[in-house]
Order: C-alpha cells, then sequence, then structure tokens
C-alpha cells in the first residue's frame, strides 16, 4: 500500500550527479559523429535531436521524483501528519514545486532552441545553438541542487519510518518518559527497542505484533510525552501526539507509581488530564507500571485520589461506549514488566477491550447486515429430560471380563522360552500340537529322499494295493519275456566258427590295408618286383606256414619251389635238379650276372656283422671301426634330412613356399619372416 | 529339500548343485552342470540333442508309458503324518524302483535284438561267402564246419624207424 510503505521512493541524485547522468546519456545514445560537409538539413536534424533527447530525459527523471513522493494530502491523515511533523510540510511542497518549475523551464528552453536550430545555417551555428541549450538546461538544475539535496534526505528518513498499518488494530502506549513503555513493548512483542535509563530513549515509533485470540495486533511504542503547552513541543512529541490523534487505538496509559522515571504521580496525572480530549472514542486502560517498587496500595492519600480520578475519567470513556459500569476491573490495571507480573493481563485487557470496541462498531454499520444472515449455529432442543446412555449387550460384557481373566491365567511360548534359557537357548518345539492319529509319531523324522527319488512323490494311501497289481503285472511279463529270450539263441554262431570269422576279417582288413598302401604309393614309388626280395620276405617256410594254415599239407609244395629256386648250393651242384622241373630248367640255366653279384654280396652282408675289423679297410680295432661308421652316418643325416642326395646337391625344390611366406597370424606381429 | 529334474537333459540334481535360472516371465530352468546350462545359453533344442533324455524318449530308443511312471508325481496337498504309511511307502519305492529299472532295460534289449539278429546273419552270410580265405577248399570238402582248419604236422619217418628197434 502507497500509504505507508515509503521504501520504492527511487534514489534523488544531487544536482550534479543528476547533469552527469543526463548529459552522458544524451552523448551514448544520440549519434555522435558529424562532418561539416553532411547537408544542412542533417546537421539540423542531429543537433536537434540533441536537444530533443537531453529535455526527455530531465522531463522523464523530474517527473518521477514528483510522482514517487507521496501528496501530504492524498495519504492517511496519519501519516501526513507525521510527515509533517518530521518535515516541515510547507519545505516539503515547496521543493518538490520546484522541481515542477525546473521542468517546465528545461521544457521551454529545448522549445526555443528546437526552434531556432531550424533556422542555423552552418555546423558551428547549430552547435553553438545545442551548447547554449544544454548549458542552460543544466544551470535550471544547478540551481534546484538544494531541493534535491532536501528531498534526498526526506526520502532516506521516510524508507526508515516503522510501517504502521492504521486501520487495523492498534495498541498505543503512551506516557512520560522512563515509565516503562518500551520495557513492556519488548515483553508481550518480539521488537527490540532500546532500554536506556535515561529519558528519550525512545525517539520515534516503533512498531511491534503481537497476537490474541489468533488475531494480529499493532503494538507501538511511542517516545514520551512532557507537560507542556502545545506549542512548545518538540518533534519527539509530536510524534506520539500525532500517533494519539490519528489511530484508532486502544491506549495504554503508562503510570510510573514508584515515581522512579523522575516525575512524580502528580506529573503524570497533570499530563494526563492534558491530553484527555486525544482519548476521546478509544478504549482507555491505565496501567500503573513498577509495582515491584511500589505497590499500589501502599500509595500516599493524594496520589490514591489522583489516580482515582484518572481511574474515573477512564470509566467515562467506557460509558461512553456503551460499555457496563461493572467492568471496572479492566480499567486500571498494574503490573511490573521487571518482574513480569502482570504483564500478560494487561495485554489481554487492552486486547479485549479493542476487539469488543471494533466488533460493536461493525456490527453498527451496514455492512454487518449482509453476512449476519449467513451464520446461524443450530442446536438441537431435547425433547425430554430422559437420560440415554450407549447400550452394551450383557454377553459382551461377560465375554470381555472372560477374555481380560484368560490372558492373565494363559501361559505362552514366550513365558515357556523365558524359563528354558532365553531366545539363543532354547527352540520351541513346533510339533507339540500336532494332530496325529498316534501321539507317538509325534517327534518322527521322515526322509525326504531316497535312492534318487523325492518321498513325497510317492506317498498315497493306496500304494500297498497298486503295488500289489504292479507285482502281479510284472510276474506275467517275466514270465513272456523267458519264452521269447529262449527262441533267439539258436541262431548264434559256434565259438570255433567265432574264431574263423575273426580269422577271415583280419585277413580282409589287411589286404584293405595292403591295398591302400599300394594305391597311395603305386605312381609315387616305383615297386620291386618280388624277385629283388630285399628282406627276404618270400621264403618257402613262409609259403608253407600259408598253406598249412590253410588246411593244405605244404610239403610238396615246399619241395617242388625248392627244387626250382636258385641259391648259392645249387649253383654249384647242378645234379639236384629235381626231375618234375623240365619245365623250369630254361629259367634256371641262364643265370644272370646281375643276380649272381646280388647274392654273393647280400650273403656276405648277411654274415659279416658291422663292427668287425676286415683287414683291408684300416682300421685298427673294431671300436675304431664303429666309430668311423657312426662319423659317417652323422656326416650323412642332416643331408637326408633336408632331402639331398648328396653333397653337391642344391637344389631348392620351391624357392618361396607359399606357407612361408603369405598369411596373417592370430595374434602377433608379422614382422619376420 | 527336493530332487529336482535337470531341463536340458533330465538327470537328477541333487542338493548343492548346478544352476537354476530364472526368466523374466517366472519360468524357472533348473540345470545339473554347466554343460546343460551351456547348451540352453546356446539355445539348443534338447530334443535335437543326441545324448538327453527328451532325445531319447522322442525318438523311442527310452520307455516312455508305464505303470510304474505313475506312481512317481508330484502332489500338491500336504497328507498327515502316519507312520505306517511312511514305512509302507519306503518299502515301496524300492520294489517300484526295481521294477521300473528292469522294464527299462528289456525295452532297450527288445530293440536292440533286431540288430542283434540282423548282424548274427551278416556273419553267417561272411562265414559262408568267405571260408575260402582261410580255409582250402581241399581242406573244406574233407571237414565241411565252417572252422579253422587243423594243421597237419608231418613226423618224419627215420624217428619211426629208430622206435621200432628199440622195441625188439
Amino acid at each position: 500500500m502507497v500509504q505507508y510503505n515509503f521504501k520504492k521512493i527511487t534514489v534523488v541524485p544531487n544536482g550534479k550527479d543528476f547533469i552527469d547522468i543526463i548529459l552522458s546519456r544524451t552523448q551514448r545514445q544520440t549519434p555522435t559523429v558529424v562532418h561539416k560537409g553532411y547537408a544542412i538539413s542533417r546537421l539540423r536534424q542531429f543537433y536537434m535531436r540533441k536537444v530533443k533527447y537531453t529535455q526527455q530525459n530531465f522531463h522523464e527523471k523530474l517527473s518521477t521524483i514528483i510522482d514517487e513522493f507521496p501528496r501530504l494530502d492524498d495519504i492517511h491523515p496519519f501519516y501526513g501528519d507525521l510527515l509533517h511533523v518530521l518535515y516541515n510540510k510547507d519545505h516539503y511542497k515547496l521543493a518538490l514545486g520546484q522541481i515542477n518549475t525546473a521542468r517546465n523551464l528545461i521544457g521551454k528552453i529545448a522549445k526555443d532552441y528546437v526552434k531556432l536550430l531550424k533556422y542555423g545555417d552552418s555546423l558551428y551555428r547549430c552547435k553553438s545553438l545545442k551548447v547554449a541549450a544544454l548549458g542552460r538546461m543544466c544551470t535550471v538544475i544547478k540551481r534546484i541542487s538544494p531541493s534535491l539535496a532536501y528531498l534526498e534526505q526526506i526520502r532516506q528518513h521516510m524508507a526508515r519510518l516503522p510501517s504502521i498499518d492504521p486501520n487495523t488494530r492498534t495498541i498505543l502506549i503512551c506516557g512520560y518518559p522512563n515509565v516503562g513503555k518500551s520495557s513492556f513493548m519488548n515483553k508481550i512483542t518480539r521488537a527490540d527497542v532500546d532500554v536506556q535509563p535515561y529519558a528519550f530513549t525512545t525517539k520515534s515509533l516503533f512498531v511491534g505484533h503481537t497476537d490474541y485470540k489468533y488475531l494480529r495486533y499493532q503494538v507501538i511504542d511511542t517516545p514520551g510525552i512532557l507537560d507542556r503547552p502545545f506549542e512548545d513541543r518538540n518533534i519527539i512529541e509530536m510524534c506520539s501526539i500525532t500517533a494519539l490523534a490519528h489511530l484508532r487505538a486502544a491506549v495504554l496509559f503508562f503510570l510510573d507509581i514508584s515515581g522512579s522515571c523522575g516525575y512524580s504521580i502528580a506529573q503524570q496525572a497533570a499530563l494526563f488530564h492534558s491530553i484527555k480530549s486525544l482519548f476521546m472514542n478509544k478504549p482507555l486502560i491505565i496501567v500503573c507500571n513498577k509495582t515491584d517498587l511500589q505497590p499500589l496500595d501502599g500509595l500516599s492519600e493524594e496520589d490514591t485520589k489522583l489516580v482515582t480520578e484518572m481511574k474515573a475519567e477512564a470509566l467515562k470513556t467506557v460509558m461512553g461506549q456503551g460499555g457496563e459500569p461493572t467492568n471496572e476491573e479492566g480499567v486500571l490495571l498494574t503490573m511490573s514488566t521487571l518482574t513480569e507480573d502482570g504483564v500478560i493481563a494487561v495485554k489481554n485487557a487492552a486486547c479485549e477491550r479493542l476487539l469488543d470496541q471494533r466488533v460493536e462498531l461493525k456490527m453498527k454499520s451496514k455492512k454487518i447486515n449482509d453476512c449476519l444472515n449467513r451464520f446461524h449455529v443450530a442446536i438441537p432442543k431435547p425433547r425430554d429430560q430422559k437420560e440415554r446412555p450407549p447400550c452394551i449387550p450383557q454377553a459382551v460384557l461377560e465375554a470381555k471380563a472372560k477374555q481380560a481373566a484368560e490372558k492373565e491365567k494363559k501361559k505362552t511360548e514366550k513365558d515357556l522360552e523365558n524359563e528354558n534359557g532365553g531366545a539363543g537357548v532354547y527352540s520351541a518345539s513346533l510339533r507339540k500340537n500336532y494332530i496325529l492319529a498316534n501321539d507317538e509319531w509325534k517327534e518322527d523324522i521322515m526322509p525326504e529322499i531316497l535312492d534318487g527319488h523325492n518321498v513325497y512323490d510317492f506317498v498315497d494311501p493306496d500304494i500297498l494295493l497298486r503295488l500289489e497289481e504292479l507285482e502281479q503285472e510284472e510276474g506275467l511279463r517275466q514270465a513272456e519275456e523267458g519264452d521269447e529270450d529262449f527262441e533267439m539263441d539258436g541262431i548264434d554262431l559256434t565259438p570255433e566258427e567265432q574264431k574263423a570269422l575273426a580269422e577271415i576279417r583280419k585277413k580282409k582288413s589287411l589286404l584293405i590295408q595292403q591295398h591302400r598302401i599300394k594305391k597311395s604309393t603305386a605312381e609315387s614309388r616305383p615297386i620291386i618286383p618280388r624277385k629283388f626280395d630285399k628282406d627276404r620276405e618270400f621264403t618257402t617256410e613262409r609259403m608253407g606256414r600259408q598253406l598249412s594254415q590253410l588246411g593244405l599239407d605244404p610239403s610238396l609244395a615246399v619241395d617242388r619251389a625248392r627244387s626250382k629256386s636258385r641259391g648259392r648250393k645249387r649253383e654249384r651242384s647242378l645234379d639236384r635238379r629235381d626231375s618234375d622241373g623240365e619245365a623250369m630248367d630254361m629259367d634256371i640255366d641262364q643265370p644272370s650276372k646281375k643276380l649272381r653279384l646280388r647274392s654273393r654280396s647280400q650273403s656276405r652282408s648277411k654274415s659279416r656283422p658291422p663292427s668287425e675289423v676286415v683287414p683291408g679297410e684300416g682300421f685298427k680295432d673294431s671300436k675304431q671301426k664303429v666309430k668311423a661308421i657312426k662319423l659317417g652316418k652323422k656326416s650323412v643325416r642332416k643331408r637326408n634330412k633336408d632331402a639331398r642326395r648328396g653333397e653337391a646337391d642344391r637344389v631348392i625344390p620351391t624357392l618361396k613356399p607359399k606357407h612361408l611366406f603369405s598369411g596373417k597370424r592370430s595374434i602377433g606381429k608379422t614382422q619376420r619372416r | 529339500m527336493r530332487l529336482e529334474k535337470c531341463w536340458f537333459c533330465s538327470s537328477t540334481i541333487y542338493p548343492g548343485r548346478g544352476i537354476q535360472f530364472v526368466r523374466n516371465d517366472a519360468k524357472i530352468f533348473r540345470f545339473c552342470r554347466s554343460k546343460c546350462h551351456k547348451n540352453f545359453k546356446m539355445k539348443r533344442n534338447p530334443r535335437k540333442v543326441k545324448w538327453t533324455k527328451a532325445y531319447r524318449r522322442l525318438h523311442g530308443k527310452d520307455m516312455t508309458q508305464d505303470s510304474t511312471f505313475e506312481f512317481e508325481r508330484k502332489r500338491n496337498r500336504p497328507e498327515r503324518y502316519d507312520r505306517n504309511l511312511a514305512e509302507n511307502t519306503l518299502k515301496a519305492i524300492k520294489k517300484i524302483d526295481k521294477i521300473s529299472s528292469d522294464r527299462q532295460k528289456h525295452h532297450i534289449s527288445t530293440r536292440l535284438n533286431t540288430g542283434k539278429v540282423k548282424k548274427r546273419k551278416e556273419a553267417r552270410n561272411e562265414l559262408n561267402q568267405s571260408i575260402h580265405m582261410i580255409k582250402a577248399p581241399s581242406a573244406l570238402k574233407e571237414d565241411s564246419s565252417l572252422t579253422l582248419p587243423k594243421i597237419k604236422v608231418k613226423v618224419s619217418q627215420t624217428l619211426a624207424e629208430e622206435n621200432q628197434p628199440m622195441e625188439e
């Protein structure tokens, strides 16, 4: 509300600052560059703009000042008077008036110079006109700078005024200086007002808030008032007078009955009587403070008389409102802020009185009638004087009683646990309440698993019956099985036949093996014909054995073969020829040289062991020969491994075998190959 | 405590073994060992994996329907404990087990029988056909049984002659 919030007034700059602000703004916000070569209209425009801009700014700023400062006639008379008391009303108005005239003057200046600028013929002339205009405006402002300073002072002071709402519930505390008004204030509100032993500690109004019956009350602490004629009062006192005059509040007139404030009761009474005109239509309570120093009863007669007079006056106000004359207690109260004795009572009394007064007024006004018909509290009227208590049936009451008794008698599991050693020691027997056919079975442990089966899956009341049926079935089935097995046996082979079969299979596999070898090596390796039998495989003994295995008599065949074959002995004695072998003569009569040599070397190598020292070879003993043979073999070995035919063989079958020169590695680098 | 069946291979899972997998639709898969678990994770169908029971039953390798299987059934109703019943059940389990395993064995042997018969026939045929590889036809003529021929050992006459004067 504008009425009591003066904190939002913008700062009023002093004269110099004001000029600086406006001029710098003009310089920044308007174009700055101009040359004399421009068109004359452009030059005029340029300078006219500057003048107008400056005038506008001045106008704006001065208008805000004038608007924001409150007009003393428009605000609440309390504030009006307060401001008048604090800062002289006339002075205030004058200052604002000066601002107003300044504004108008500046407007006129600007108008005139703009008119002149329209006919400026050179850059220099326009410029000088602009300079003159701005200069004159600034002079105007310089002239009003004292007013600006004064207004700034007022603004700062106004911002610090307490925010008093003139229309809400208010309690006013007044009295002589040093009677205990601020202490009381501190006691009932959260305001921290200075309390000092010297007079006029409180120099201005202070506001605090207190609650009573869920309503908020403003409590205003005033500076002390001295008993002086009205005209002689200083500003501080005038504050309190103003507050008293304009605010519709409950007034607490503080009385120091001990006289420690430095003023006697007579003086205080005199003050009371001089300002009692201000207490018109306000609920008045006379508060006797500092009763710890001087109780009310212990007063002298004159003082008591004075107090009674004041009380009478106060009563009048009550009467004036139409209150009951019996309500005397709420008029004169005693308390002590030091001992906090009676403080709350005073507050309550004041709040109560004020509330009553306000409610009464509201009731009298027209507005209340609109809402009155909306309130209605309905209370049912009793039909008759009969008492009707709640009804509980007898059975329920009995059951409840029984339950209560049972709870006390029954022994719980918890008790049992505690008896037998507590929670960790005793484990409750969960089986003891089992309902079984035979009580001996309560502690039985049934196995859950048997031979890889879950026992619970087999549990069945008629398992025995079913088992019997099953066994019968099984018996039948077994009999059938026996018959079947009988049929099968005949076809089996005898052990000799099995042996024969095994032999057959062995022979077959051997043939297959040989065939496979032959197949794979047929193209790459030449097959040595049988007549150059190096390993001496194909002998007559062998043939004899094979034939006898087949079940034939080999003797005839062996003889024949022997007679036909050629050995060394055969060569020498030709008369050992067989009579049957005529057809074979042709073959034997022309032995080739090769065969002869061959057979000779073979027989020789067979008969001589390798370590035997032969005189022509040049070895001294068998050890040396063996070593020489070894060395010889060793030197050959490496070449053989590289598949080289001899020392001179330097053939490289593939110069770049693919597997060495290509391919990625699964892990690692391929930096070298 | 229960013995469960492995979802993949249908073997029994003893306590403390294997892994239990609970899917988002709250279906529980139990595996007896990591082999089955890994196969499951590979999304293999047990009905196609040769060594599982599911395959064997599906392809008729093992017995599928039998009255002994009806004895073992998961019953969800708790029965009141009866000692006699428990005793009988335990004895019955043993007998049922034996009968069941006997029947399964018989099933397998009947199945394998045809193979055996075939093999025997084949063996006989082979023997008949290839007897010449081990027995010369002349030997076969003498001894027509399909067995290895008896090896004849020739005893020299000189020895026989020497013996005679000794006797005199």
